[in-house]
C-alpha cells in the first residue's frame, strides 16, 4: 500500500514540472567541496544548452570557491543521476537526459577542496 | 556485556536532596553524577525509591508521587504504588 | 462506618476504569473508528494500565505545584534582569532556535495527543494521553511566557508561529509532527511519545537545559526540567502503549518495529538541529553532542532495546549510522547555517579559537582533519572580502527536508545522495533511513511541503533572498546574518559596559545579492 489510510488515498505531488514555469529543477553537486553544505537546487530551462550551465550558472553558485579558478574543465568527470556523463555542450538538458529532479555532478581531479580534504 | 542500566535525574535543588540521598542509601550500587542544575542516578537492573527512607530523612509524611515534582527523567519499567517508587528492567 | 483509605491501586482503578462503560446502542467501531486500520490488533484494552496510577485529582495537584514553582522562579527572572546575566549574546540564538522550532512542537503535540486520546478504545490510554494533552499545552504556554523576557531585548522572537509555518528549515520539525499527526493514533504514540521523547528527548531536555543552567539562564533551564519532568510520564506512556501492543497480539510486532525504524530515524534527523546547539551555539558547554549521543542513545537506550528484544524487539534500523554521524553531525549542521545564515531566523559566528580548540578535543579524529579548514576560510574571507554565503538554494531531502549536507556514513567527504523513482518522477533522499520510510509510504511524501522547490515555484512572496525574508516575516540585516554584525550585539555590549573594538570586530557589512 502506497499509504496507510483509512480509504484509497491518492495525494498530488507537490512538485510536478508544470509548476515550476517553463522551468525544470536541476541539482547540482561539485564532489569534495563542502564549503557549499550541500548540493544546490536551482529552476531551469530544459533547453539550456549544456554550455551555458557550464559558463552562466556553474560560477554563480560556485566560484567563490578558490578551487573554481584552477579547474581543467576537459578533465572533468560527470555524472547524472548516479551514472558517468559525457555531456553535448551544444545540446540542451532535457535533449541529453537531464530531465526535471536530476542530479549533475562533477568532480575536479586534482582539486580536492581547501586542505585536500573536500572544504 | 548485558546492559541493563536504569537511571532517574532529578533537578539538583533542595526538595530533591533527600530523595538523593535515599536513593543513595536504598541502592548500594547506584552511581550519582552531578551536571550542572541537575543529578543523573544510574544503577544496574533497578533503582527504588522507598517512602520509608525518605520520610526518615525529612521528618515528614512523604507520597512517592511527589516525586513528580523534581523529577527530569528517567529510563526503565516503572513500579509504583504506595511504599515505593521502583525503576527496573525485565519483568 | 469510616470510609477506608483507597490505596494507590484501587484509586486508579476507582478513577480510570469504573468511569468507563460498554456501549450499547452504538458500535464500539463507529465509535472509535480509527483503531483498526494500521493493522493493530487489540484484543483487552484493560490491560493497558499507567504504571504511575495517576489519577486527574493527583495530577491536578502535582501540576499545579511545579506551575507555581516554575512562575516564580520566571517572576524573578524578569525583575532581576536576567537576561543580562546569560553568559554571552550568542546564547540567545539558541533560545530564538528552541521557540520558533520546538514550542510550536508542543502545540501540535497537544492537538496530536487529544486526538489520539479521543481514538483509543481503552479507558487507561485515554485518560493518560488527556493528561499529556494537557502537559503540552503547558510546555508552550511556559516556553512562550519565559521567552517573551528575550524578545523585550533580542531581535528574532516576534513572530515564531508564522516563522515555524514558513522558514525553510523550520519545514524540518514541523514536517516531522505532521508526518506523526496524519498517521494512525497508535503510531502517532509511537512516534511522539516512544521513538522521540523516550529515546531522544532526553538529549534536549537534559544536556541542553543543563547547557542553558551553565550558562546562567535560570529561566529556560526551569521550563525545561518542569517540561520535562512531564516528559517522564509520558516517556512512560510510550513504553507502556509499546509493550501493550506487543503483548496483544504477535501480529503487532513487525507493524511496531517498522514504526521504531522509521521514527528513530525521524526524531534523529530532526535532532541534528540539537547537535549544533549543544556544540555551537552554547558559549559554556557541558558536553558535546557526541558524549551525549553515547550516554543517552548508545548507553540508555541500548539498555532500553536489550529490554525490549524479549518481546522480539531490535535496536532501531540504522543506528550505527547515528553513531558513525556522531563525529560529523554538528559541524556539518553549523557549516549550513553558516552557510545560509542569510536566511535564517538566528544569528552565525565562526566559533572562536577557544571554541575551535574544545571541538578539537572533543571531536580528535574530526575536528581538525575535516572541519576546521571550512571554519578558517571563511575567517579568512570575512577579513578580506566580507562574510562569505553560499549564493545558491540548497537541495533537500523529500522526507526530512533538512538539505542534503551528511556525508556517506564511511566517507566524510562524500555527501550522500539517495533516490527513487515513484510514478515517473524522481525524489532524492539524504540516507538510506529517510529512503526507506519515503519507498514505504510514497503517497504521503510526494506532497511534501519543500521550502525551496515552494520558493522556485513562486509561493512564498517572491524569487529574491530579501521577498521571501519578507514571507517569513524577518527583518533582513536585524534578524538575519552575521552575530559581529548584529543589533544583539551592539546592545549587549552596551549594556555590559564593554567597549565595542576593532579588534573583535572583523566583519565587514555584506549586502547580499
Amino acid at each position: 500500500m502506497p499509504v496507510q489510510a483509512m480509504y484509497d488515498y491518492r495525494a498530488t505531488p507537490a512538485d510536478r514540472q508544470e509548476n515550476f514555469h517553463g522551468n525544470q529543477l536541476v541539482y547540482i553537486g561539485w564532489d569534495q567541496h563542502l564549503m557549499f553544505c550541500s548540493p544546490v537546487c536551482l529552476p531551469l530551462p530544459p533547453d539550456m544548452p549544456f554550455r551555458d550551465l557550464v559558463r552562466d550558472v556553474l560560477p554563480g553558485a560556485y566560484a567563490t570557491h578558490p578551487d573554481w579558478a584552477h579547474i581543467d574543465w576537459d578533465a572533468v568527470e560527470w555524472n547524472v543521476d548516479g551514472e558517468p556523463f559525457v555531456p553535448d555542450m551544444d545540446a540542451g538538458l532535457a535533449d541529453q537526459g537531464i530531465g526535471h529532479k536530476s542530479v549533475i555532478r562533477f568532480r575536479t581531479p586534482g582539486l580536492n577542496g581547501i586542505g585536500g580534504v573536500a572544504t | 556485556m548485558a546492559n541493563n542500566n536504569v537511571f532517574i535525574a532529578l533537578q539538583n535543588n533542595e526538595e530533591a536532596r533527600p530523595i538523593i540521598e535515599a536513593i543513595e542509601q536504598d541502592n548500594a550500587e547506584a552511581r550519582v553524577e552531578y551536571a550542572p542544575a541537575m543529578v543523573k542516578i544510574d544503577a544496574p537492573g533497578r533503582i527504588v525509591v522507598r517512602r520509608e527512607t525518605v520520610e526518615d530523612l525529612i521528618g515528614r509524611d512523604w507520597d512517592p508521587q511527589e516525586l513528580h515534582i523534581n523529577l527530569i527523567s528517567l529510563s526503565g519499567n516503572i513500579d509504583e504504588d504506595d511504599d515505593a517508587f521502583v525503576l527496573h528492567r525485565g519483568d | 462506618m469510616a470510609a477506608k483509605r483507597l490505596n494507590l491501586r484501587e484509586k486508579y482503578q476507582k478513577f480510570t476504569r469504573d468511569l468507563a462503560w460498554e456501549p450499547t446502542y452504538q458500535k464500539k467501531s463507529d465509535i472509535f473508528p480509527q483503531t483498526e486500520f494500521e493493522g493493530i490488533h487489540i484484543h483487552d484494552w484493560d490491560k493497558w494500565e499507567d504504571p504511575f496510577r495517576l489519577t486527574v485529582d493527583a495530577y491536578w495537584k502535582y501540576q499545579a505545584e511545579k506551575e507555581r514553582k516554575l512562575y516564580s522562579i520566571i517572576d524573578a527572572f524578569s525583575q532581576n534582569n536576567g537576561q543580562l546575566n546569560v553568559t554571552d549574546a550568542r546564547y540567545v540564538n539558541a533560545l530564538k532556535l528552541f521557540l520558533t522550532g520546538i514550542s510550536p512542537l508542543e502545540y501540535a503535540a497537544h492537538r496530536g495527543f487529544a486526538m489520539a486520546g479521543r481514538q483509543f478504545g481503552g479507558v487507561g490510554p485515554q485518560v493518560a494521553c488527556q493528561m499529556q494533552s494537557i502537559d503540552e499545552l503547558r510546555h508552550c504556554q511556559t516556553q512562550i511566557h519565559t521567552i517573551s523576557q528575550y524578545n523585550k531585548y533580542f531581535n528574532g522572537f516576534h513572530d515564531w508561529n508564522h516563522m515555524h509555518q514558513r522558514v525553510w528549515y523550520l519545514s524540518v520539525p514541523k514536517s516531522f509532527f505532521d508526518d506523526a499527526m496524519s498517521a494512525g493514533p497508535f503510531e502517532f504514540v509511537t512516534a511522539i511519545s516512544f521513538s522521540f521523547e523516550y529515546v531522544l528527548t532526553n538529549l534536549l531536555f537534559m544536556p541542553f537545559m543543563s547547557g542553558a543552567a551553565y550558562n546562567g539562564d535560570m529561566a529556560t533551564v526551569t521550563f525545561g526540567f518542569s517540561a520535562q519532568s512531564d516528559e517522564s510520564r509520558h516517556m512512560t506512556l510510550g513504553l507502556e502503549v509499546i509493550k501493550f501492543m506487543l503483548e496483544q497480539d504477535e501480529r503487532n510486532v513487525p507493524i511496531v518495529q517498522k514504526w521504531i525504524d522509521k521514527w528513530f530515524w525521524r526524531g534523529y534527523r530532526l535532532l541534528s538541529l540539537v547537535s549544533m546547539m549543544m556544540d555551537y551555539m552554547l558559549p559554556k558547554r557541558v558536553m558535546s553532542w557526541k558524549e551525549a549521543w553515547e550516554m543517552y542513545f548508545e548507553e540508555n537506550g541500548g539498555a532500553l532495546f536489550e529490554d525490549l528484544s524479549r518481546y522480539g524487539i531490535r535496536m532501531p534500523k540504522y543506528w550505527e549510522v547515528s553513531v558513525k554521524e556522531k563525529e560529523h553531525l554538528s559541524h556539518q549542521l553549523w557549516a549550513t547555517f553558516h552557510n545560509f545564515g542569510h536566511a535564517a531566523a538566528f544569528h552565525t559566528w565562526i566559533p572562536e579559537e577557544s571554541e575551535m580548540q574544545w571541538l578539537s578535543e572533543k571531536y580528535p579524529d574530526t575536528f581538525d582533519k575535516y572541519y576546521r579548514p571550512r571554519f578558517e576560510f571563511w575567517r579568512q574571507h570575512t577579513k578580506e572580502k566580507g562574510r562569505w554565503y553560499n549564493p545558491t538554494l540548497p537541495m533537500l531531502c523529500q522526507t526530512c527536508q533538512v538539505p542534503m549536507l551528511f556525508t556517506e556514513p564511511d566517507d566524510p567527504t562524500q555527501i550522500c545522495y539517495r533516490s527513487s523513482q515513484y510514478n515517473g518522477e524522481q525524489y532524492h533522499f539524504c540516507s538510506d533511513g529517510c529512503k526507506d520510510i519515503f519507498d514505504d509510504e510514497p503517497e504521503k511524501y510526494v506532497q511534501a511541503w519543500l521550502p525551496v522547490h515552494q520558493i522556485y515555484q513562486g509561493n512564498c512572496g517572491g524569487a529574491s533572498i530579501p521577498e521571501v525574508l519578507e514571507y517569513y516575516h524577518l527583518v533582513d540585516g536585524q534578524d538575519n546574518k552575521e552575530y559581529l554584525e548584529s543589533n544583539d550585539r551592539a546592545n549587549w555590549l552596551r549594556w555590559k559596559g564593554m567597549a565595542d573594538t576593532e579588534a573583535d570586530r572583523e566583519v565587514q557589512a555584506v549586502v547580499n545579492e
